[in-house]
């Protein structure tokens, strides 16, 4: 909402203290008390000869490939003191000669011409100047180059009235010292989208009184105008008519009138759109103008009908839908009600019965018909919040007597108003409620002056236990003050928040972060410190990744949800897996350059239900039960906590230490190892062959048995597919399944020397190294500390599908020192088992 | 006892006589001065303390002197010994100051050479952020609550006090999920946390939720689709205002430093009532200290309390939530908001493990 500043102070009875008050002062005001301002503009600033003029003579230059006008322009009576008047006459008007390039203009026309010397917007000095093969001396200006708005189009013609004559100061005529304040309004606010709100607000921030430009008197309706059925009453509370005949459809929007619609950034029309438009300014009630003339019959009020059409005043024809409200006559629909005229009865140029028309609409639904027909418009952005109800009269008659006096109409008696609109419910408040609410102290008798500042209608009382109680009846536009909370702001927003102390609480005791919080940390932590990079990136993928990542048609990952309206149309399908958003970023950073990349992220996947339920319709007005609970619940996909690692090019680097070392397979599962550690569970790793990994080398990681996840090179093929640096290796685990573990076992550590034995088993090709540890580790008894696995050799010595693992065996006892004889048998009873379970021969 | 010295062996004498005693410890402290190194020294320490050495072939002679003399001989072949002996390691411990000295100075290395070996990890400046902001609240007593991403609309909304079809509702430039009228949306805000917190915990309530939030905003330097906030909520007996200016106050002090302090604008939100948005006063504001605006809060509103089914006329409580982009976007200085989103590793890398 942008108001002109000399608009708002009009309506205040402001006193000495305020005399000179800026437009910076007004605009802290305002936010002082909630209203939030986007921009303070001052209009202009302009220096230097700035008058109106008349244009005498328009010479249309040719030969240029714009239109290029040569005027003679009348800029005010004969002054003997002027000094280069050389071609005007003694007597008569003084002239002077422009060039101007605009054409909405013609002979006659008063317009607003800058002289030489004077300085426009922009420090933009005028002066003689030749062009066009002319001397130009002075230039005709646009609303826009006078710093009036953002009207380009074409130069600022000024209506013929009574008080404006050529030679006139412009720069007061057109309020140039004045100041635009620009609002962005929040959605509780209705009544602040007018001058009235707007003034009214500022009337209690500075403590000043307020002069409200909607008590005008309104003579009682004494007959009907034209017959109005109000046919949905759910959809309208209120429809009032007023009809003004006779009007000169060529008479001309008043200046004072123009200007306000142009600081508002409305586009002037005609005299009757623009006194609506003006009124809706104004009081803030929207209004429309019919063309009498072109109304068939009766009004009726009601919903759409399935298959009607209305084309509205954009000239769009709109397929109507059944939750529409529209006005009707007897050939169908003439307005959708609240967002925007029909054309078939428009004020046009040669119309003189205008049938003035405001109502109050169900702000739901005008706020689904705006977006249904994506038709925001002024007067739909009022009525989405709350229109005073009592306003449609007082705006009837407004209008009515200023299409009377600038249109020289004749205002029909009778007025049909039909509806019953209702008031606010008063409501009852316990007097220090806003005291503790603040956690301040008030003064005695703040809360019911405040309320009455904002228009309430106060009673103190009693309650039956005896405490003061405050009962306000709000006013008409404040269909928002619902309960007694919303009085507590409307007192403590008015006395002000920097009157509020500052205290802090003492909450309860915490037990801090939760284990699965902790966890979470560690292992973003650990990732970190082992080289992997953080990267955040959008849960939003297209579905063709699941074709590039070669998953089969049943893949349970490809049931994703779709979101409506992505930003981007492609990317609709929210990610069942971290890996596309991740690889996204391997591919991005590649691109700018980088080789060696270890990303990591953990976040939240969504993973549909098959047969979710619908999400359950629950009331608000208490706690849902458990079973309404319950359906909220499965009626949301399952959405775990997901940690996933990429990686590409060097793992570790080359330099001149020597070679570097590729990122591997290898790497990818030890990223789930560290995972595990950091999560303490035992990880279990053991093949796979799993989309998008490379079959051969794709690892299955599993805790306690059940599969968690799967690690490994990614397929060829998706490699390929997606562009990715060759052998991308990548690891995905559903950190949600892990089992928490709270406290980790505490091992014994025994003080005796340990015994060292290495052997070498050759195993046939298929058995998995994991398989030969875990046996070796279980042969072993409690004697084997430790074992590792330090070398994996084939060749001609193994034989022909054979490898020999050769691990390093640590032994030692709890209470003695070991002998080599014990720590042996302990060995052989570990190979002995590796020979029986898989075929081991302890290699010679 | 001069008489004595009649039965001496001239020759004898002439072995152990004092000049050439003397004589033998000035050769062996010359030879050893001259030794170059240690194996130089001990190749020539045989011929001046081993058998064959003058000193021990004198001492040898001893017992041909006469009784009488032998005390006096035996002393002066002593202490020649000691004296060479004494040469020899001192000698000897100078050579080895020398040979150690070398060996450290030939092992010397260029230190300034590179290892970087293995690349460096680093976590989000998101993240850590998040987590410092937690940390802030658990040391208040607060917990750290949580909630799903794709949230039903009675969470995000509807429990907020978010009238269907009011404009509030679509201001929030919301991401619809399903079909038509699924009633599921990605989360405009944490705010649907708080209805989980209250639905889910005993009174009196103290979270702070930390989470990944969605508006159709297009990517640019000050907006992205996808964001992070964090959210507080507080809800107990006797909870006021002034407690929600104090626990920002805290909380602006605790992340920007003593001189941080909050002031509070009117506003609206439909589960506040009253409604503020916070300004923090920021020392270190680009261009200069000044204030800075930090989010939103407010009393938490009673409709919100009545749909968790908690008395809003026995309890009360302020619920917060700021941005976590904005947040550090002004409080490290980042021009563009993109650099947060994209996941190049050149952003993240200098923040380490910490914001």
């Amino acid at each position: 909402m942008r108001i002109p500043v000399s608009w708002l102070v009009q309506q205040l009875e402001l006193t000495e203290d305020h005399r000179g008050i800026t437009a910076t002062e007004i605009a802290e005001a305002f936010i002082r008390v909630g209203l939030e301002v986007e921009e303070v503009s001052p209009l202009g600033p302009v220096s230097g000869p700035v008058v109106v003029g008349r244009v005498a003579q328009i010479e249309e230059l040719t030969g240029f490939k714009k239109p290029i006008r040569f005027c003679t322009v009348e800029i005010g009576e004969s002054d003997n003191d002027s000094a280069d008047a050389a071609d005007s006459a003694a007597e008569g008007p003084e002239t002077t000669q422009i060039v101007c390039g605009a054409t909405n203009f013609v002979e006659g026309d008063l317009v607003v011409v800058a002289l030489p010397g004077a300085v426009l917007p922009g420090d933009f000095t005028i002066s003689e100047r030749k062009t066009y093969g002319r001397v130009s001396r002075g230039m005709i200006c646009s609303a826009a180059e006078l710093g009036l708005g953002d009207d380009h189009a074409g130069i600022l013609v000024l209506p013929v009235e009574d008080d404006i004559a050529p030679g006139d100061d412009a720069a007061d005529l057109l309020g140039l010292t004045d100041t635009v304040i620009e609002l962005s309004l929040t959605p509780d606010r209705g009544y602040c989208l007018s001058m009235r709100g707007l003034a009214r607000e500022l009337a209690c921030a500075l403590d000043v009184g307020f002069i409200d430009p909607a008590a005008i008197e309104v003579p009682a309706a004494d007959a009907a105008s034209v017959p109005v059925t109000l046919a949905d009453p759910t959809a309208c509370s209120r429809f009032a008519v007023r009809r003004v005949t006779g009007v000169d459809p060529t008479a001309p929007t008043p200046w004072h009138i123009r200007r306000t619609l142009m600081l508002a950034g409305i586009r002037s029309i005609s005299l009757a759109v623009d006194i609506t438009n003006f009124v809706m300014l104004e009081l803030g009630q929207p209004m429309h103008a019919f063309d009498t003339a072109r109304v068939r019959g009766g009004l009726t009020v009601r919903r759409a009908r399935a298959g009607e059409k209305l084309t509205t005043l954009d000239d769009a024809e709109r397929a109507l839908d059944p939750d529409d409200v529209v006005i009707t006559d007897d050939s169908g629909p003439i307005s959708l009600a609240g967002v925007m005229g029909g054309a078939s009865t428009e004020v046009r140029s040669d119309s003189t019965d205008i049938l003035l028309e405001a109502a109050i609409w169900d702000p739901a639904t005008i706020a689904r018909a705006v977006r249904r027909h994506k038709l925001p418009s002024e007067a739909a952005r009022r009525y989405e919040r709350v229109v005073d109800p009592a306003l449609p009269p007082v705006a009837l008659e407004r209008a009515a007597r200023l299409l009377r006096e600038y249109g020289e109409g004749s205002i029909q008696p009778g007025r049909t108003d039909v509806g019953t609109p209702t008031a606010p419910d008063p409501v009852v408040m316990a007097m220090d409620l806003p005291d503790r609410v603040a956690g301040a102290r008030y003064a005695r008798g703040v809360t019911a002056a405040r309320l009455q500042q904002i228009g309430c209608r106060v009673e103190v009382g009693a309650a039956e236990d005896g405490t003061p109680v405050v009962t306000a009846y709000p006013p008409s536009w404040r269909g928002d003050l619902g309960q007694p909370a919303d009085l507590v702001e409307e007192v403590l927003r008015l006395q002000g928040y920097e009157t509020i102390p500052l205290e802090l609480p003492t909450a309860p005791a915490g037990t801090g972060l939760t284990a699965a919080q902790r966890r979470r940390r560690r292992v973003s932590r650990t990732l970190a410190e082992h080289g992997y990079v953080e990267v955040l990136p959008f849960p939003f993928v297209s579905a063709g990744v699941w074709d590039a990542f070669g998953l089969s048609a049943d893949d349970v990952r490809r049931r994703t949800l779709p979101v409506r309206n992505p930003l981007e149309a492609e990317r609709d399908q929210l990610a069942t897996t971290l890996l596309p958003g991740l690889l996204d970023i391997l591919v991005r950073n590649g691109s700018r350059g980088a080789r060696d990349l270890a990303l990591f992220h953990i976040g939240q996947v969504v993973l549909p239900r098959a047969d979710a339920p619908p999400v359950p319709d629950v009331p608000v007005t208490g706690r849902p039960d458990d079973e309404q609970l319950a359906r909220l619940a499965a009626a949301l996909p399952a959405q775990p906590v997901h940690v996933a690692v990429v990686l590409a090019g060097n793992r570790q680097r080359p330099g001149w230490w020597g070679a570097g070392e590729q990122a591997g397979w290898a790497d990818a599962v030890q990223a789930a190892r560290v995972v595990a550690e950091a999560a303490g569970v035992e990880l279990t790793v053991s093949a796979d062959a799993l989309a998008p990994w490379h079959p051969g080398r794709c690892a299955r990681l599993s805790v306690g048995g059940f599969p968690v996840g799967h690690a490994g090179e990614l397929h060829p093929n998706v490699v390929e597919a997606l562009g990715l640096p060759k052998r991308t290796c990548a690891m995905e685990l559903d950190l949600d399944l892990l089992p928490l573990r709270e406290l980790r076992p505490v091992p014994k550590v025994s003080p005796y020397p340990p015994v060292l034995l290495d052997v070498a088993l050759v195993v046939p090709d298929e058995v998995p190294a994991a398989e030969v540890t875990d046996t070796l580790r279980d042969g072993g008894g409690e004697l084997l500390e430790e074992l590792s696995l330090f070398d994996v050799f084939t060749g001609a010595q193994v034989g022909e599908g054979k490898r020999s693992l050769a691990y390093s065996l640590r032994f030692r006892a709890p209470d003695r020192t070991l002998t080599v004889e014990e720590a042996t048998a302990a060995r052989d009873a570990a190979v002995s088992a590796a020979a029986e379970q898989h075929g081991a021969a302890l290699r010679g | 006892m001069s008489g004595a010295n009649e039965s001496y062996d001239p020759k004898e004498v002439a072995a152990l006589s004092p000049d050439v005693l003397q004589a033998a410890v000035q050769k062996a402290r010359e030879e050893f001065d001259s030794a170059a190194d240690l194996d130089a020294l001990a190749a020539i320490k045989p011929a001046h303390l081993g058998d064959r050495s003058p000193l021990l072939q004198a001492r040898r002679e001893i017992g041909a002197l006469p009784p009488q003399a032998r005390s006096e001989a035996g002393k002066r072949v002593n202490e020649a010994q000691a004296l060479v002996k004494a040469a020899f390691d001192e000698r000897r411990s100078r050579l080895q100051v020398e040979r150690d000295e070398r060996v450290l100075r030939e092992e010397g290395v260029d230190v300034t050479l590179p290892w970087d070996r293995a690349p460096r990890g680093a976590r989000h400046p998101l993240t850590t952020l998040s987590e410092r902001i937690a940390d802030v609240f658990t040391g208040m007593g607060y917990e750290v609550a949580e909630g799903p991403e794709l949230e039903a609309e009675w969470f995000n909304f509807d429990a907020l006090n978010f009238k269907k079809d009011h404009p509030a509702r679509t201001m929030q430039d919301t991401f619809y999920v399903g079909e038509p009228d699924s009633g599921l949306v990605l989360r405009t805000h944490t705010s649907p946390v708080q209805i989980r917190a209250l639905l889910e915990r005993d009174l009196p309530v103290y979270v702070v939720c930390p989470g990944r939030t969605f508006r159709t905003d297009e990517l640019d330097a000050t907006h992205t689709p996808v964001f992070h906030q964090v959210e507080g909520l507080a809800i107990d007996k006797g909870l006021t205002m002034a407690h929600l200016k104090g626990t920002l106050d805290a909380f602006a002090k605790a992340m920007f430093g003593d001189e941080a302090r909050i002031r509070l604008r009117p506003s609206f939100f439909p589960f506040t009532e009253p409604s503020a948005e916070p300004d923090v006063w920021f020392a270190e504001k680009k261009g200069g200290p000044g204030w800075v605006e930090w989010g939103g809060c407010g009393m938490v509103n009673p409709n919100v309390l009545r749909a968790c089914g908690i008395d809003p006329d026995v309890y009360s409580g302020f619920a917060f939530g700021m941005g976590l982009e904005r947040t550090l976007q002004f409080r490290n200085g980042i021009p563009d908001m993109r650099d947060m989103v994209e996941g190049d590793v050149r952003f993240t890398l200098p923040f380490g493990t910490e914001a």
